[in-house]
């Protein structure tokens, strides 16, 4: 390896976005003729990193050198110019066009579109790719209109190709004839960087591996020489300990059962497959996975936002169909997902007052809004809840993430809910306003109030919940209790490396004891 | 009857055409311009000031109507483009909301020619615009009859609006540049992900898109009102059919040339009609009428091949998270 000439080294990166840094100096070197794996959890900066190069992102700090030759690249037209070119991991094509019209897009050289055709068609079969180049992109599969992004970059003659996440939407047996082309590639002396957080891919098909956490540059490693578990503590990192409570209460009945639930993704693919679980009152279920494996779907599916196959019981009674102001009415709030906390949540313009009227005007009658009573329970949100804000009548744009979690929260569990859906709600805040919401939240658990936690921190989710169901590309990998399993076990659950389902069948794992519904239809039958 | 309303109904459909073809340019490259009604009043103003440059460099006597007409011309779609650079700089170098610009430059456009256009010498106009409308009347179209009258009587703007509309529709259909310049309208990530120059194709556009529009201004002030600068209410009222247009033509220059002469023809009924004034304002309300119902069939209908851009009104900055 030692003896191989470098292609590309990036030197001392930095990215932030709006004081938040993405790329915290990262160094990475690529060889000819290998392929690179970088891996981080989401949120590491992979993609970032990866934008940079291909001139997406202007770095704030660091060079690239290409060919030990400082690179300049502004743009992704420099960066064709260098032989890089990228597969973005949501494709960057035009539904409109046909396959080869894409392909053309941005070429400088003129070309007909029947010498475009001879050239692209002879990459395809070089490379085995079967693919109907005149068909337009809105017919195609998503493995179609991969296989058109991969031929689009390497129709320009590319010598460093980047793929991100280019197994996310593809079947195994697609995976398995895509890393085929990626070896042939290298085979070409082509130099290839693979992003991608699941190991037993690292592990299959490249040579190195760089890892990224939180932004920084943790280390390279040979594949051969490493394993899934080392990779995997490189990648979450070290145990932290945190001061978090875990309430011991005596649960109750479930009080919400969920049973055999499909959602779909907003592309058609599949987010959430066959899952089975419940929540009890007194107890909070955290969720691990990776981001985007059906965490998103699956609490709009049980607040009634997203369709669904598969049944859903509060207390034994379905909710099947129910809308989402009937579901509100039943006692099931879903609060904070931050991706989105002033999207769907709050509306960012209007003020805390007014934010709060958007949720209680149902209850006044009359032609006008009652704005006494908002402004009094804004401020005792406020007060409660310990929110600074220079008033009640500015935008909440202007508060801080914390604040605004806390309004929302505040507004969301002011009415006394018995299921409460959160997603990542300590996400972009500083250490005292998390803590601060975990302990909203554990008041919530003491009321008996049965919580789902989607988090995204193992250490907080082993901490603070009662137990952690992870999820895999949608299913579910099994359901423990925090305090019989390690973060080990989870990482490579989270992975689908490790399958309780299939490996304890008889556990039953979703399915409560003391079912509600079972007893419902047992009272049917007799 | 029948010959006088369909050579009216090319002669009312040219200002539309001019409006919606160059509107088609702009909505192509992503940016709605609501900016087309003070931009064709700008184009109008311009093309004035043109025939006005002229009569004071040579003389009202005697006009040379081919250098007249140039300097008309190169007036409006200069007085036009910079209507659409204000716009440009606005939208794409500094992302203000694409829709309030627009309306603001409607606005501006419109008081302006108020402004200047009440100033100009109506006589010398009046003169000029004879020359304009007359020119490239082949002498021989009395000769052909109803053929003759219908389709070759015409000034030589009419031509002009016709010949820009086919080669739009080339352009964006046939030409690399033109495929570039769709697929910024459609997905301008992916157009810069391959290396394209958004803000360049996109400045292109909607300079080069304005200047056409505008030039139904000047077609409509020199031409078809003979030269009367009073007329900017109506203008501004074309200039929202010439959006509408684009609705209905679906983001196809080819198909405005037949809308325009449906919206033109519609325009026109009303005083071949022996109808009141009440009645007119139906006939004003159709083409508005027919537009959303090819809104309403071309959303049921939701053929990939009928829709608007997809990017279309949404600026495109970069480093957008």
């Amino acid at each position: 390896m030692e003896n191989k000439e470098i292609k590309l080294e990036l030197r001392n990166i930095s990215k932030h976005f709006k004081g938040v840094y993405a790329n915290k100096n990262v160094n990475i070197n690529l060889y000819k003729g290998e392929i690179l794996s970088i891996l981080g959890e989401n949120g590491s900066g992979k993609t970032t990193l990866m934008n940079v190069l291909s001139g997406i992102y202007t770095p704030d700090e660091g060079e690239i050198y290409i060919n030990n030759q400082l690179a300049h690249i502004h743009s992704p037209k420099d960066a064709f110019e260098y032989g890089i070119g990228m597969v973005h991991q949501h494709f960057k094509l035009v539904d409109t066009f046909t396959a080869i019209e894409n392909i053309i897009l941005g070429l400088k050289e003129k070309v007909t579109l029947k010498e475009a055709l001879d050239k692209a068609s002879g990459i395809a079969e070089r490379y085995g790719f079967k693919v109907d180049l005149k068909k337009k992109i809105h017919n195609m599969s998503v493995s179609e209109k991969q296989t058109v992004e991969i031929i689009k970059v390497l129709y320009r003659e590319v010598d460093i190709l980047v793929l991100d996440e280019p197994t996310a939407v593809l079947t195994p047996q697609e995976i398995e004839k895509l890393f085929n082309i990626i070896r042939k590639m290298r085979d070409d002396n082509k130099s290839i960087i693979i992003i991608t957080h699941k190991l037993n891919e690292v592990m299959s098909i490249s040579d190195r591996v760089s890892i990224l956490r939180k932004g920084e540059y943790i280390g390279t490693l040979i594949t051969n020489e490493t394993n899934e578990r080392e990779l995997t503590n490189y990648m979450v990192g070290n145990k932290v300990d945190l001061k978090l409570e875990r309430l011991k209460l005596l649960a109750t009945k479930p009080t919400l059962e969920i049973r055999g639930l499909n959602v779909l993704k907003d592309d058609g693919t599949q987010a959430i497959q066959d899952l089975n679980f419940f929540l009890r009152g007194g107890q909070i279920l955290g969720v691990a996975g990776i981001a985007g494996c059906g965490q998103k779907e699956l609490c709009e599916a049980i607040v009634g936002l997203r369709s669904y196959k598969g049944d859903i019981t509060h207390f034994g009674e379905s909710i099947v169909g129910y809308t989402p102001e009937h579901i509100k009415e039943i006692g099931i709030r879903m609060s904070f997902i931050p991706e989105d906390r002033l999207g769907l949540g709050l509306a960012p313009n209007l003020s805390i007052v007014d934010n709060l009227l958007l949720k209680s005007y149902r209850k006044t009658k009359g032609l006008f809004v009652d704005r006494k009573s908002a402004r009094k329970e804004a401020l005792e949100v406020m007060e409660r809840y310990n929110v600074s804000a220079e008033s009640v009548d500015a935008p909440v744009k202007n508060l801080s993430g914390g604040n605004i979690q806390k309004i929302l929260l505040g507004r969301e569990i002011g009415t006394d809910p018995n299921v409460i859906i959160t997603a990542y709600p300590v996400r972009g805040l500083d250490i005292n306003s998390s803590y601060m919401i975990y302990d909203i939240l554990n008041e919530e658990k003491a009321k008996n109030t049965a919580i789902l936690f989607i988090g995204e921190d193992l250490d907080v989710l082993l901490t603070f919940c009662d137990k952690i169901m992870v999820l895999c590309e949608g299913r579910n990998m099994g359901i423990v209790h925090t305090k019989e399993t390690t973060k080990e076990e989870i990482g490579l659950m989270m992975t689908g490396a490790r399958n309780l389902l299939e490996m304890y069948p008889e556990k039953k794992y979703g399915f409560a004891p003391d079912s509600l519904i079972d007893q419902k239809k047992e009272e049917v039958n007799k | 009857m029948l010959v006088p309303f369909l050579r009216e109904t090319i002669s009312m459909a040219i200002t539309y055409l001019f409006g919606s073809t160059g509107e088609t340019v702009i909505e192509k490259g992503g940016n709605l311009n609501l900016g087309i009604p003070g931009i064709m009043c700008l184009g109008a103003l311009g093309g004035v000031i043109g025939v006005n440059t002229y009569i004071s460099i040579f003389t009202v006597n005697n006009i040379m109507a081919w250098l007249l007409i140039i300097f008309a011309l190169i007036f409006a779609f200069i007085f036009a483009a910079f209507g659409g650079l204000i716009y440009a700089v606005l939208t794409v170098t500094l992302q203000a909301n694409q829709n309030v610009t627009g309306l603001a430059l409607t606005t501006f456009g419109v008081g302006l020619m108020k402004f200047i256009g009440a100033n100009i010498n109506q006589e010398n106009l009046t003169l000029a615009s004879r020359s304009i409308s007359k020119l490239f009347k082949p002498e021989l179209y009395q000769k052909l009859g109803w053929f003759g009258e219908i389709f070759l009587s015409h000034g030589v703007l009419v031509y002009l609006a016709i010949i820009i509309a086919i080669l739009t529709t080339l352009f964006l259909n046939k030409t690399r540049k033109g495929l570039f310049l769709r697929s910024i309208g459609e997905s301008p990530q992916t157009a810069d992900a391959q290396g394209i120059n958004v803000t360049l194709y996109k400045y292109f556009a909607i300079l080069v898109g304005s200047g056409i529009a505008g030039l139904g201004g000047l077609y409509y002030v020199m031409d078809r009102s003979g030269g009367t600068t009073f007329v900017e209410a109506s203008i501004e009222a074309f200039g929202w059919m010439a959006v509408a247009l684009v609705i209905f033509s679906m983001w196809k220059p080819g198909i405005g040339i037949i809308g325009s002469l449906l919206f033109g023809g519609l325009y026109i009924l009303p005083s071949f009609l022996k109808i009141s004034n009440v009645q007119i304002k139906i006939f004003d309300m159709v083409p508005y009428i027919v537009t959303i119902i090819v809104l309403i069939i071309t959303s049921v209908v939701n053929s990939k091949n009928s829709q608007p851009p997809a990017s279309l009104g949404v600026n495109y900055y970069r480093e957008e998270r």
